[in-house]
C-alpha cells in the first residue's frame, strides 16, 4: 500500500477507535467520582481534577457482595448454558437447511395446522381431554395426508423455511412476555435460571440459523461430497468437515449470541424477581429510589459487566481472524 | 381483534383497539397529527402513488401470479400509506406519531449502520498492523446492555455536566438541551443506536471479507482492476448474501428498539421519541393491556412487510440477477 492511503486508512481507524473508546473511558471514571464530582461539571482526568473515590465500588463489591455476585453468577450461567444450547441445534439446523433438500408440501401443512386447530377447538369448547384429541388430530391429518397428499402441486422450498424461521424473530417482545410469563407460571419455573436459558435459547436461535446457515453454505461441497465418497456419515462429514471449516463463522455467532443473553433486559424483568436475577436489572435498578439516579453506582456495574465479555472477545477473536478455510481450500 | 384485561378478567372488544388507534383518541399518538396537507405533500404524494401503479402494472406485464400480485399489492399499499402519512405530517409542519418515528429510526439507523460498518470492515480487511487491536475496540459497544448504553449516552448527552459541555459553550449553545429539540432528540438516539450496533455489521462482514479467497482479489490485480472495480466486481457479490442477512436482522431488531429511547429521552420531548415499541410498553405499564397488544400487532404487521418486501424484491432479485449473470 502507499504511505498515503496507509495514512489515510490509520487515521480513520484512530478516529473511529477514538469515537468507541471514549463513552467507555466516561463510564469508567464516572464509576471512581463522587457525587460532588459527577454533579459539579464535566471532570475529565483522575487525580487532575478530581479525586477518584473508591466509595462506589466498595459499596457494590463489599457492603452488597451478596446480591452483586449472585446476579453476576446468574448471568453467567443463564448465558452460557442458553448460548451452547442454542449453538448446538442451531448450528445443525442449519446445515441441515444448507445441505439437505426439504421439499415438504404446501396442502400438507396447511391441513397440518387445520388439524391443530381443531384439535386446540376440541379441548376449549368441546372439553375433550387434550391427550385423546391430539392422538386424533394426528391420526386424521396422517390418514389426510396419506390421501390426498398426492394431489397437491405446490411445495415449499428451504428458503422458505428459513425465511419462516427468521420471521420468529420479528414479534417484539414487547408482546411475547406475557403468554411466556403465563406459560412459566403454570410450569411453576418463574425466577428460576431454567426459565431464562429455555427462553434466551428460543429467541436467539433464528438468529444462530440465519447466520450459520450463510456461513455453511459458502463452504464448498466438494470437501463434504468427498468425505463422503470415503463412506462417512452426515453427522461425521459435519463434526469433522463442516465444523472446523465454519469456525470463524461459528466464533462469531457464538460470541454474538452469549452477548444477546448477557444483556437481555426486558424479559429478564418479567421472568425473575430475585433469586434468578441478572445484571442488567441490577444496572436499572441503580435509577429507582428518591435519590435520583446513582450514576457511580451504575458505572461499577456497567463495568463489572462489560469485562467479562471483553475477556471472551479477545479470545474468541483468534478463531475469527484465523481464516481457516482459506487455508482448507487451496489445500 | 383484541382481548382487553382487567384485573384478571378478559373482556372481548373487537376492533376497538384498533380503531382507537386509527381514528380515535390515539391517532395523535400512533399516526401524527392532521391539519390539511401542503401542495408540496400532495406532489410528492401522487408521484409516489404513481410510481407504485407502474411497478405493479410492469409486473401484472412480465409475469403473473397472483400469490406474487397479491404480495406486491400489500407492499405497495403499505408504502403508499407510509408516504401518505409523511407528506400528511411531516412535509405539511405537522408533528408525526410513533409510527413515523420508529420507520425513522429503522431507515436513518439501518442507512448509517451499514455504511459505517461496510468502510470500517473494509478499512480493517486491508493488509495493515494492529488488526486484532482495531477489531477487539471495535467489537466492544456492542457487548455493552443498551440499559447502560442509555444512561451513558445519557450522561455524554448533557449540556451542563457532560463531557462536551465545554464544546457546546464553545459554540455557543450552552444552554442547548438535546432531549428539548423534536430533531436533534431522534438524531441522538438514532447515534446511540448506531454506536451500540455498528460493531454487529462490522463483525458479520468482516468475517465475510475474510472468508473471499485472495486469489480472486490478486487475479483481477494482475489484470490491471482498481479497486473501486475490484469491489464492485469482485467482493460486492460475494459479500451480498451476509449483507442482506445481516441487513434483514438489524432491520428486524431496529424495529423492537425500546431500551435506549426510553432511557435516553423517556420518549420525550412530547412523543417526539416515542417508538411504537416504547408506546406499547408506556401502553402496558399504564395497564392497558388491550392497547398495548393493539400497537405491538400493528408494529409486526409494518414490521413483516417491510421485512419479507425487503427479503423479496432486493435480496432474492439480486441474487436471482446474478445466477442469471454467471
Amino acid at each position: 500500500m502507499a504511505p498515503a492511503t496507509k495514512f489515510l486508512v490509520y487515521t480513520l481507524l484512530l478516529c473511529w477507535t477514538l469515537v468507541v473508546v471514549f463513552p467507555l473511558y466516561w463510564v469508567l471514571i464516572t464509576s471512581f467520582k463522587t457525587a460532588q464530582a459527577v454533579n459539579n461539571g464535566p471532570f475529565f482526568i483522575p487525580w487532575v481534577d478530581f479525586t477518584p473515590s473508591l466509595h462506589a465500588w466498595k459499596d457494590l463489591l463489599v457492603t452488597d457482595a451478596a446480591d452483586t455476585f449472585s446476579s453476576f453468577f446468574n448471568s453467567i450461567v443463564i448465558g452460557v448454558l442458553s448460548t451452547m444450547l442454542c449453538i448446538a441445534i442451531g448450528s445443525m439446523a442449519a446445515y441441515a437447511l444448507a445441505r439437505i433438500t426439504y421439499r415438504p408440501k404446501f396442502g400438507n401443512i396447511l391441513l397440518f395446522v387445520m388439524a391443530l386447530a381443531a384439535c386446540a377447538w376440541a379441548v376449549w369448547k368441546l372439553g375433550v381431554d387434550w391427550k385423546l384429541s391430539a392422538a386424533a388430530a394426528i391420526a386424521v391429518w396422517l390418514l389426510l395426508v396419506l390421501t390426498l397428499g398426492r394431489f397437491f402441486k405446490r411445495s415449499v422450498s428451504n428458503g422458505d423455511i428459513l425465511f419462516w424461521m427468521i420471521s420468529q424473530r420479528i414479534l417484539p417482545p414487547i408482546v411475547t412476555v406475557i403468554p411466556i410469563y403465563m406459560m412459566f407460571q403454570n410450569l411453576q419455573l418463574l425466577d428460576t435460571h431454567l426459565a431464562l436459558i429455555l427462553t434466551y435459547a428460543v429467541i436467539n436461535l433464528p438468529i444462530v440459523i440465519w447466520l450459520m446457515y450463510d456461513f455453511i453454505d459458502s463452504i464448498p461441497i466438494e470437501l463434504e461430497e468427498s468425505a463422503q465418497l470415503d463412506g462417512a456419515s452426515r453427522f461425521r462429514t459435519f463434526w469433522e468437515i463442516v465444523l472446523p471449516l465454519a469456525k470463524p463463522g461459528l466464533a462469531a455467532t457464538t460470541l454474538l449470541v452469549l452477548i444477546l443473553a448477557w444483556n437481555e433486559y426486558i424479559l429478564a424483568v418479567f421472568l425473575t424477581t430475585s433469586k434468578a436475577q441478572t445484571m442488567p436489572i441490577l444496572v436499572s435498578a441503580m435509577n429507582a429510589g428518591e435519590r435520583g439516579i446513582l450514576w457511580w453506582s451504575m458505572c461499577v456495574v456497567i463495568v463489572v459487566m462489560i469485562i467479562p465479555v471483553v475477556v471472551m472477545a479477545i479470545v474468541l477473536q483468534r478463531f475469527i481472524a484465523k481464516g481457516v478455510l482459506l487455508g482448507a481450500v487451496k489445500g | 381483534m383484541r382481548l382487553r384485561a382487567g384485573g384478571y378478567q378478559v373482556r372481548f372488544v373487537g376492533l376497538k383497539n384498533f380503531h382507537k388507534q386509527f381514528f380515535g383518541s390515539e391517532q395523535f399518538h400512533f399516526l401524527g397529527t392532521f391539519k390539511g396537507m401542503s401542495m408540496l405533500g400532495w406532489v410528492v404524494a401522487a408521484l409516489v402513488g404513481i410510481a407504485l401503479l407502474w411497478w405493479l402494472y410492469r409486473y401484472c406485464r412480465s409475469r403473473f401470479w397472483w400469490l406474487g400480485f397479491v404480495g406486491r399489492l400489500i407492499s405497495a399499499l403499505l408504502a403508499f400509506g407510509i408516504v401518505l402519512l409523511f407528506c400528511a405530517t411531516l412535509l405539511s409542519g405537522h408533528q408525526f406519531g410513533t409510527l413515523g418515528v420508529t420507520l425513522f429510526y429503522v431507515f436513518a439507523g439501518c442507512t448509517l449502520q451499514f455504511l459505517i460498518g461496510l468502510g470500517l470492515a473494509l478499512l480493517c480487511a486491508q493488509p495493515i498492523a494492529g488488526k486484532t487491536f482495531f477489531r477487539v475496540i471495535f467489537f466492544i459497544p456492542l457487548m455493552i446492555t443498551p440499559i447502560g448504553v442509555g444512561y451513558a449516552f445519557r450522561m455524554l448527552a448533557d449540556t451542563t455536566k457532560g463531557p462536551f459541555t465545554n464544546a457546546w459553550q464553545w459554540f455557543g449553545l450552552g444552554d442547548f438541551a438535546w432531549s428539548t429539540d423534536p430533531w436533534a432528540a431522534r438524531m441522538f438516539v438514532v447515534i446511540g443506536d448506531s454506536w451500540q450496533w455498528i460493531p454487529f455489521v462490522f463483525i458479520i462482514l468482516l468475517a465475510a471479507l475474510e472468508n473471499i479467497p485472495k486469489d480472486h482479489h490478486e487475479a483481477a490485480q494482475m489484470d490491471g482492476a482498481g479497486g473501486w472495480q475490484i469491489f464492485k466486481e469482485i467482493t460486492w457479490p460475494q459479500l451480498l448474501p451476509v449483507a442482506a442477512t445481516v441487513m434483514l436482522i438489524r432491520l428486524i431488531e431496529a424495529f423492537k428498539v425500546v431500551d435506549l429511547p426510553n432511557i435516553m429521552t423517556a420518549g420525550g420531548p412530547g412523543i417526539a421519541t416515542e417508538s411504537m415499541s416504547l408506546h406499547s410498553y408506556f401502553a402496558w405499564r399504564s395497564l392497558d393491556l388491550g392497547q398495548s397488544a393493539a400497537v405491538a400487532y400493528l408494529l409486526l404487521f409494518v414490521t413483516v412487510v417491510v421485512c419479507v418486501s425487503f427479503f423479496n424484491y432486493v435480496v432474492l432479485g439480486r441474487l436471482r440477477a446474478q445466477r442469471v449473470a454467471t
